[in-house]
């Protein structure tokens, strides 16, 4: 059969059929990048808005330096990760190597640079003399980066997109410190490669296909999110 | 009566540029002060170093007897919840108009109940009641800068800075904003520091005020005593003229007669009676050499007593029993064919006559 065809079959027939390994791969590729987007946004979010509200030497620097960052090779990321949790590496004793909060960590390496870089030039683009406003009618330090990240918010949402898209869809870097392990670190990208390479394409595709449809949901939905953010 | 806040040699410099220099001046509590000057004179920087958003290059300024430049940014948070500012130009926060006007008594954590009844007290001061839901970016510009004025009086401040509230508005939102101003220093005793060059404004509202040239103050005083002889600085950029004290009675018909003595009177929109004050944009004022068939309530005949040209426009003074000041443009005055002596004719609507 047609690998594209026989692909389309198969992915219906597995969405049906509530095959457990399959909606145990979903469910962790969700958990391990949403956690990646959760706490890269609780840290980048603050971070990138008081580089873009602050003035101090190396601003500059540090802002040509996250957007560097937010070109990082997972591959490259994963290697770092993983020499760091190995055994031998600082923080062998941990044992996180191979379990999913390796991946947490190796996504959340790449999901910080995209979040605080997109959110500084978002903060940096809301209207000066709204700063001004703000400070003249009382808001403190933290009270003014609030108000001028619920002026960018738009912006913000961007930056969540964007950082979710890209951790769901990595794979270099949960293969190479999650290893890809059958019901335990096994993500829809990295399963992808493995069905692939046995010449399952009609899994392959499957696989590939849930992977679009819920990247194309989380995006519709925060895609609302920031139209009826930018209406109010 | 003790000083609300001193400015003491004060200084700013941006790179190399003095926008301030050596300038030293104390408000009054619950007097209304004009800062008078050209554009480019520092009114702006002045205000913005007196409300404490922007620190001085050098000298103090004292906010109700305490010394605020040398605080921490803590204790001047706390002063600068004491001021409410208005800029030239109104800024809100792409939300609706209940939330920029609740924004400082949320920031200042005060309970939901009170900051619900404020909110709506201070829409209702401005004219603006019922626009709690709307979205501030379908304001216009005048509707903007009631709200940005909404936002200055919900917190009560004890110090009102006005940026040139009124400069880029249309003459029904400006008189709106300088009869609540007034309202506010007359019956609250709100003290008010206005920025301005316009000089109807600076004789209706304020008592005391100080003249600024090149970032230094040149002159300062009562405003009675600095227009009585104005000097040459002050008429060269100020519009002075169309301003008269008169008695006001309503008649049944809804027009005010307000009698500005020797037999004159000029009829007006409003229902102020008893004692005001009167003025008339010198633009709203219509000049002709022919008597003037027109459905204006107010007709007068006099003589061009002086030209004053300036760019593109022309300022005239007329006497016409009393001074008045007319400004046309250059085309109109070229076809015109004015000088001084002319015979000329004025008309202005009732609904041109501005009353506080």
């Amino acid at each position: 059969m047609d690998p594209i065809v026989d692909g389309l079959v198969t992915a219906f027939r597995l969405l049906v059929s509530v095959d457990p390994e399959v909606y145990g791969i979903v469910l962790l590729s969700l958990v391990v990048s949403g956690v990646a987007v959760l706490v890269g946004a609780m840290a980048g979010i603050p971070f990138g808005a008081l580089i873009a509200l602050r003035s101090f030497i190396g601003k500059r620097v540090l802002l040509s330096l996250l957007n560097t960052l937010t070109g990082l090779p997972p591959v490259v990321v994963g290697l770092l990760v993983y020499l760091m949790l190995s055994s031998s590496g600082p923080l062998g004793p941990l044992q996180l190597l191979y379990k999913p909060q390796a991946m947490v960590i190796a996504q959340l390496i790449m999901v910080f640079p995209i979040v605080a870089s997109v959110t500084a030039s978002a903060v940096s683009s809301v209207d000066r003399k709204l700063r001004l406003r703000a400070l003249s009618l009382g808001a403190g330090g933290s009270q003014m980066t609030f108000t001028m990240l619920r002026e960018a918010r738009t912006g913000v949402l961007t930056a969540i997109v964007l950082s979710f898209g890209a951790a769901i869809s990595e794979v270099g870097a949960v293969m190479i410190v999650g290893g890809n392990i059958r019901w335990f670190t096994r993500t829809l990208t990295t399963a992808i490669v493995l069905e692939t390479e046995l010449g399952q394409f009609g899994m392959a595709l499957a696989l590939g296909i849930i992977l679009l449809a819920l990247s194309f949901l989380i995006n519709v939905a925060l895609t609302r999110l920031q139209w009826s953010g930018l209406r109010r | 009566m003790m000083h609300i806040i001193e400015a003491l040699h004060l200084n700013k410099e941006y790179g190399s540029t003095k926008a301030l220099e050596d300038v030293s001046l104390a408000v009054d509590s619950g007097d209304f002060f004009a800062i008078i000057g050209p554009s480019g004179s520092g009114k702006s920087t002045l205000l913005r170093l007196i409300g404490l958003i922007e620190p001085p290059s050098s000298g103090k300024i004292i906010f109700m007897g305490e010394d605020a430049t040398s605080r921490s940014e803590e204790e001047q948070l706390s002063f600068r919840r004491e001021i409410g500012i208005v800029f030239q130009d109104a800024v809100l926060f792409t939300t609706t108009v209940y939330e920029n006007v609740a924004y400082p008594l949320k920031i200042r954590k005060r309970p939901r109940s009170e900051i619900e009844k404020r909110v709506k007290e201070s829409l209702e001061t401005v004219g603006l009641a019922g626009f709690e839901n709307k979205n501030a970016s379908e304001l216009s510009g005048g509707e903007a800068q009631r709200v940005s004025l909404a936002q200055a009086l919900v917190y009560e401040p004890k110090l009102l800075l006005l940026d040139e509230p009124t400069a880029n508005l249309d003459p029904r939102n400006a008189t709106i904003i300088e009869n609540v101003v007034s309202g506010l220093s007359h019956e609250k005793g709100t003290t008010a520091i206005m920025a301005t060059h316009n000089m109807q404004q600076v004789q209706f509202l304020a008592s005391n005020g100080a003249i600024l040239h090149d970032g230094r103050v040149i002159e300062r005083g009562k405003i009675s005593e600095l227009f009585k002889s104005p000097s040459a600085f002050l008429s060269s950029f100020a519009l002075i003229g169309n301003v008269f004290p008169g008695m006001s009675e309503v008649g049944a018909d809804g027009l005010a007669t307000i009698d500005v003595g020797a037999s004159w009177k000029i009829e007006a929109t409003t229902n102020k009676r008893g004692r005001v004050t009167v003025f008339i944009r010198p633009e709203d004022i219509i000049i002709s050499k022919e008597p003037i068939q027109s459905s204006a309530r107010n007709l007068l005949r006099g003589r061009v007593v002086q030209i004053l040209q300036n760019g593109q426009k022309v300022r005239i003074k007329v006497n016409a029993d009393r001074e008045f000041l007319v400004t046309m443009t250059r085309r109109s005055f070229e076809e015109m064919r004015l000088e001084p002596g002319s015979l000329v004719f004025l008309a202005f609507k009732a609904s041109s006559v501005n009353v506080i």
